[in-house]
């Protein structure tokens, strides 16, 4: 066991096509519930900035829920919708990633100062428009920070639906485990990384193009 | 929902090394010690950043990066390299859960002091230290509480997972549970950790009405 290097290369090889079907796997069951839950997220934000007196209990509820271990929501869930189905993991991740999202779309609204909101009511916009038009790109920001948070976390956490039979690269951690084996784990936590890196850069790189303000102001 | 009933209910859940209250205490050491631990670095690593403004941009980059790291895979690589003598394998992963969320907060609240109140204490002859300890924390406080609430929710949460590799913790039932597809005992370590988590979730927020002075909180009204 001492001599057993930390990363097999030909391991890695041999099994690339199967590594890759995990990840997509991964990516499918990450990131569809991140972009539900903002789906959802967007409506229910949007009603807590109006009404700030539903604003508190949502997100009382969204607190328990977030509370809630992962893993035992899974478990509860597999009578419902099966063991090892992807939905087992992507319900739970959709109420997680809306937990973070629906804070984040009522912060960024209510980050609107008054006086733009008054501005646009002035020249003439309609309710409709001045939220697509003015409100809504100035929370950007503040709704992509969240979603880089949903989005990250969504990714790290898939793996524990391997312990409940499907976790995209979180089977390479309990084939590694089963086998006493280095190799897959530090595969899957290497690429479990990268995926989340690349989706923060991604974020990043989107917040760039959709508030192309925020950079002239800088540079002015 | 009668399966988890009996499982409540069954004396011998009650009882024993395998029993709800030695799995619950277990539980909660590798939580408590994971924790604090976290704490220690955490707390002043981010007091210091924040009130100093060095090295923040690395130390917020390496704790989101830190945060995609899979909880599940860094213990069960570190308990192969190291063996489960110890508990010492599930305290690394559980510490590196938990320093991030109270990192990035203790930096962002006291970063995000208004300037004027820092300004107005230093006008007042205070020094940095204290500063520090009598005007930034008080007002950064629910921010950092806020972070130790996520640090603690997500430590309980995934302590779980150390019975995967052997060790004890509520997670014993669940695993336990899944692989002798004995269901009634899974679903009542699911309840039993969803409960503490809630009510670790419920007892931040009392602690928290306590210690955040009622000026901060705006509990008290300034007329």
């Amino acid at each position: 066991m001492a001599e057993e290097p930390l990363v097999r290369w030909d391991w890695i090889g041999r099994n690339w096509p199967n590594i890759q079907g995990l990840l997509v796997d991964h990516v499918v069951m990450a990131l569809v519930p991140v972009v539900i839950g903002l789906l959802i997220a967007l409506p229910l934000g949007l009603a807590g900035a109006r009404w700030r007196w539903l604003y508190q209990p949502t997100v009382g509820v969204m607190n328990v829920i977030y509370s809630l271990p992962s893993l035992a929501v899974f478990i509860v869930l597999i009578p419902i919708t099966g063991l090892a189905t992807r939905e087992t993991v992507m319900v739970p991740l959709t109420f997680y990633a809306m937990a973070v999202l629906i804070p984040a779309v009522v912060d960024g609204l209510t980050s609107v100062p008054d006086h733009v909101r008054q501005s646009a009511v002035a020249m003439g916009f309609t309710p409709l428009r001045r939220l697509l038009r003015v409100e809504l790109p100035i929370a950007v920001p503040v709704v992509l920070a969240g979603l880089r948070v949903a989005a990250v976390s969504s990714i790290s956490l898939v793996s524990v639906g391997a312990l409940v039979g499907r976790g995209g690269l979180g089977y390479l951690f309990i084939d590694g485990w089963q086998r006493q084996f280095y190799t897959p784990i530090v595969v899957g936590i290497v690429l479990t990384v990268a995926l989340a890196a690349a989706a923060d850069l991604l974020l990043v790189l989107a917040q760039r193009l959709l508030t192309p303000w925020s950079r002239a102001r800088r540079t002015a | 929902m009668n399966w988890v009933i009996d499982f409540f209910t069954n004396p011998d859940n009650w009882s024993g090394p395998d029993g709800i209250p030695t799995r619950l205490l277990e539980h909660l050491e590798f939580s408590g010690i994971s924790l604090l631990l976290a704490m220690l670095i955490a707390l002043p690593l981010g007091l210091w950043i924040g009130h100093t403004g060095k090295g923040a941009l690395f130390a917020i980059l390496s704790a989101n990066a830190a945060r995609a790291l899979p909880t599940l895979g860094l213990l069960v690589l570190i308990v192969l390299l190291m063996g489960v003598g110890t508990i010492v394998p599930v305290l690394i992963p559980l510490v590196a859960l938990a320093v991030p969320p109270i990192l990035v907060n203790t930096y962002e609240g006291i970063r995000n002091v208004d300037p004027d109140l820092r300004d107005a204490a230093y006008g007042m002859g205070l020094r940095g230290g204290q500063v520090l300890g009598r005007v930034l924390v008080p007002t950064a406080l629910p921010l950092i509480m806020l972070g130790l609430r996520v640090a603690a929710i997500q430590v309980v949460s995934t302590a779980t997972v150390a019975a995967y590799v052997g060790l004890g913790g509520l997670g014993r039932f669940i695993v336990d549970g899944l692989a002798t597809k004995d269901f009634p005992s899974t679903i009542g370590g699911a309840v039993l950790v969803a409960l503490l988590a809630l009510i670790v979730q419920l007892g931040f927020g009392l602690v928290q009405r306590f210690l955040v002075s009622p000026g901060v909180s705006q509990r008290l009204t300034i007329r």
